[in-house]
C-alpha cells in the first residue's frame, strides 16, 4: 500500500489498470473501452471528454459498478470495484428523480440507506444539501413541479447528501438550456471548492470539460482509448466565456480532430 | 345557437325523447309489453324491489362475493406477477399460462367449480378469483418489467437492493400499471360473477344474477331489465368512487395529468 510519505493530495481515489470492456451486440462484438489505465486523485475534478461512441458513458457505468470489466481492474482506494456502492454516487443525464417522492424525500432516499444515521441527522443533512443547491424552499415539490435545472439540482443534492467518496457525473448538463447550464457550472464549482469532493465528469462538450475539470482526459473512439490528458491550471471559479479557457478548449478540439483525421 | 347552451342540455333532451318514445311505443301497443317492458314498469319494479328489501339484499350478496373474490384474486395476483417479472423460468411457465387463462372467459370454470366445491359460496368465489387473478398477474408482470431502468440504476448506486429495491422503487414505480391491472381484474371479476350467478342458483345467497334469472323464469322482463340497469350502475359507481379517484390522484401527484 501507499507509504505515509505520499502527499495526501496525490493519493489516487480511483485507479484503473488496463481496463477493457466489450459488448456483445447485434453487429457482433464491440470493444467499447480498450486498455484504459488512469488514476483519479483524491479531491480531483476529472473531466472525461470525447465524441459519442468513445465509451465514456461505459467508463462511468464501470466506475459505478453497474457494469463489469472484461479485463483489467478498477479500484477505489484499496477496494476493488465489483458492484454499485454508496461510496460512488452517480448523477445521470436525466435527473432520475423518483416521481412518487418530493424533493426532500428524494434526497432522503440515499440517506435512509445509511444505517449509522438517526432520522433527525438524515433530515438535517437532506435540508443542508437542498439549501446548498439553492432549493431550500422547494422541499415539498414533486419532480414534475420543478424545472429541468431544478430537478438536476435536486439530483445533485441527492448524490452529495450521503457523502460519497466519489461523485460520478454522466453528462448531467446535456439536457439543460445554456443559461441554466452556466448557472449550474457555477454551483458545481462552488460546491466542489467548498466540499473538496472527488468528481469524475463525463461529457461530449469540450468547453464544459475544460471549464470544470482539473484535468481533462480526451478519449478517442472505436475502440475507446485515452488519447491525451490535459492539465487545466486556470483559477476557479471559471467562466465559460473566459478567453484562456477558450484557448485550451480549442487545443483539445484540435487534438481530437487531428486524431479523427488520421 | 347550440354552442351557447350548457353542455348537459342536449343529452338530457335526447334521453327524455328516447325514454318518452319508448314508453309511448309500448303503451300504444306497437311493441309487445312482455318482450319489452315500458320504462315506467321497470322503474316501478325497481321501486318495489327496493322497498321490499329484495334488491338491497341481492346487491349486498353480490357485492360481498365480488369484493372477497377480487381481494383474494388481487392478493394472489400481485405476488405472482412480481414473481413472474423477477424469475425467468416462472415467467416462461406461469406467465404464459396466465396469458392463456386470461383469454378464457371465467364462466368456463363454472362446471369445474361446481364439481370441486359443490353448489356453495366457494364455487362462486373460485370463479371470481379466476376472473381476477390472471389479469392482475399479467398487469403486475408487465408494469414491473417496464419500470424505467434509470430508476433502478439510480437506486442501486445509492445502495438499494433486494427487498428495499422492490418495496421502495420497483413497486411505487409500477403502481400506475398495477392499478390499471386491478381495474381490469375488477371488470373481469364483475362479469364472471354475473355469469356464475345467472348460470347456477347458489343456495348460499341470492345475488343480482339470481334475481335476473328469476325474472327470466317468471317472464318478468321489467325485473330482468331493472337488474341489468342496477348491474350497470354498480359497475359505474365502483369506477366512479373507487378506481377513478385513486388513478387520478396517482397520475396527478406524478405530473402525468393535471
Amino acid at each position: 500500500m501507499s507509504s505515509p510519505s505520499d502527499k495526501a493530495a496525490n493519493l489516487p481515489a480511483l485507479t484503473l489498470r488496463n481496463v477493457t470492456k466489450r459488448f456483445e451486440g447485434a453487429a457482433g462484438k464491440v470493444t467499447a473501452l480498450e486498455d484504459i489505465t488512469l488514476d483519479v486523485r483524491e479531491g480531483e475534478f476529472l473531466a472525461v471528454v470525447g465524441p459519442s461512441g468513445c465509451g465514456k458513458s461505459t467508463l462511468l457505468s464501470l466506475l459505478a459498478g453497474l457494469e463489469h470489466t472484461n479485463e483489467g481492474q478498477i479500484r477505489l482506494g484499496d477496494q476493488e470495484v465489483v458492484a454499485p456502492g454508496r461510496d460512488r454516487l452517480v448523477m445521470f443525464q436525466q435527473d432520475a428523480l423518483f416521481p412518487w417522492l418530493n424533493a426532500l424525500e428524494n434526497v432522503m432516499f440515499g440517506l435512509r440507506l445509511k444505517p449509522d444515521l438517526t432520522e433527525a441527522e438524515r433530515l438535517e443533512s437532506a435540508r443542508y444539501y437542498l439549501n446548498l443547491v439553492g432549493l431550500g424552499d422547494k422541499e415539498k415539490a414533486r419532480p414534475h413541479e420543478l424545472s429541468g435545472g431544478m430537478r438536476q439540482r435536486v439530483a445533485l443534492a441527492r448524490s452529495l447528501a450521503p457523502n460519497p467518496r466519489v461523485l460520478l457525473m454522466d453528462e448531467p448538463f446535456s439536457a439543460l438550456d445554456a443559461l441554466t447550464r452556466e448557472q449550474l457550472y457555477g454551483d458545481i464549482q462552488e460546491i466542489f471548492t467548498k466540499r473538496k469532493k472527488t468528481i469524475v465528469l463525463v461529457t461530449h462538450n469540450i468547453r464544459e470539460a475544460v471549464c470544470l475539470g482539473d484535468r481533462v482526459v480526451l478519449f478517442s473512439p472505436n475502440p475507446g482509448r485515452v488519447q491525451q490528458v490535459f492539465d487545466v491550471n486556470l483559477p476557479r471559479p471559471r467562466r465559460m466565456n473566459d478567453p484562456s479557457l477558450a484557448t485550451l478548449a480549442s487545443e483539445v478540439t484540435e487534438a481530437l480532430s487531428a486524431h479523427l483525421a488520421k | 345557437m347550440a354552442s351557447k347552451l350548457p353542455r348537459p342540455v342536449i343529452p338530457t333532451l335526447i334521453a327524455v325523447l328516447f325514454l318518452g318514445g319508448w314508453e309511448w311505443f309500448v303503451r300504444t301497443g306497437h311493441v309487445n309489453e312482455v318482450l319489452v317492458p315500458a320504462p315506467s314498469h321497470i322503474l316501478q319494479w325497481f321501486w318495489e324491489a327496493l322497498l321490499s328489501g329484495e334488491l338491497l339484499s341481492a346487491t349486498w350478496v353480490t357485492m360481498r362475493r365480488l369484493i372477497i373474490g377480487f381481494a383474494i384474486g388481487a392478493a394472489l395476483g400481485v405476488p405472482l406477477g412480481a414473481l413472474c417479472a423477477r424469475v425467468r423460468w416462472i415467467r416462461d411457465t406461469l406467465g404464459v399460462l396466465a396469458l392463456g387463462l386470461q383469454t378464457l372467459p371465467s364462466v368456463c370454470w363454472v362446471p369445474l367449480a361446481l364439481l370441486w366445491f359443490g353448489i356453495r359460496e366457494e364455487a362462486v368465489l373460485f370463479v371470481v378469483v379466476m376472473g381476477t387473478v390472471w389479469a392482475v398477474v399479467i398487469a403486475v408482470q408487465e408494469s414491473v418489467l417496464n419500470v424505467e431502468p434509470l430508476y433502478l440504476r439510480a437506486a442501486q448506486t445509492m445502495g438499494s437492493k433486494g427487498w428495499h429495491l422492490w418495496y421502495r422503487v420497483i413497486f411505487p414505480a409500477a403502481l400506475p400499471g398495477v392499478l390499471s391491472g386491478m381495474k381490469q381484474g375488477w371488470a373481469f371479476a364483475w362479469r364472471s360473477l354475473m355469469a356464475a350467478e345467472i348460470f347456477v342458483v347458489i343456495v348460499t345467497g341470492f345475488g343480482l344474477g339470481s334475481l335476473l334469472n328469476a325474472g327470466r323464469e317468471l317472464l318478468r322482463m321489467d325485473q330482468v331489465m331493472g337488474v341489468m340497469a342496477v348491474v350497470m350502475l354498480v359497475g359505474l359507481l365502483a369506477n366512479l368512487i373507487f378506481f377513478s379517484p385513486i388513478e387520478r390522484w396517482l397520475r396527478r401527484s406524478r405530473g402525468l395529468e393535471r
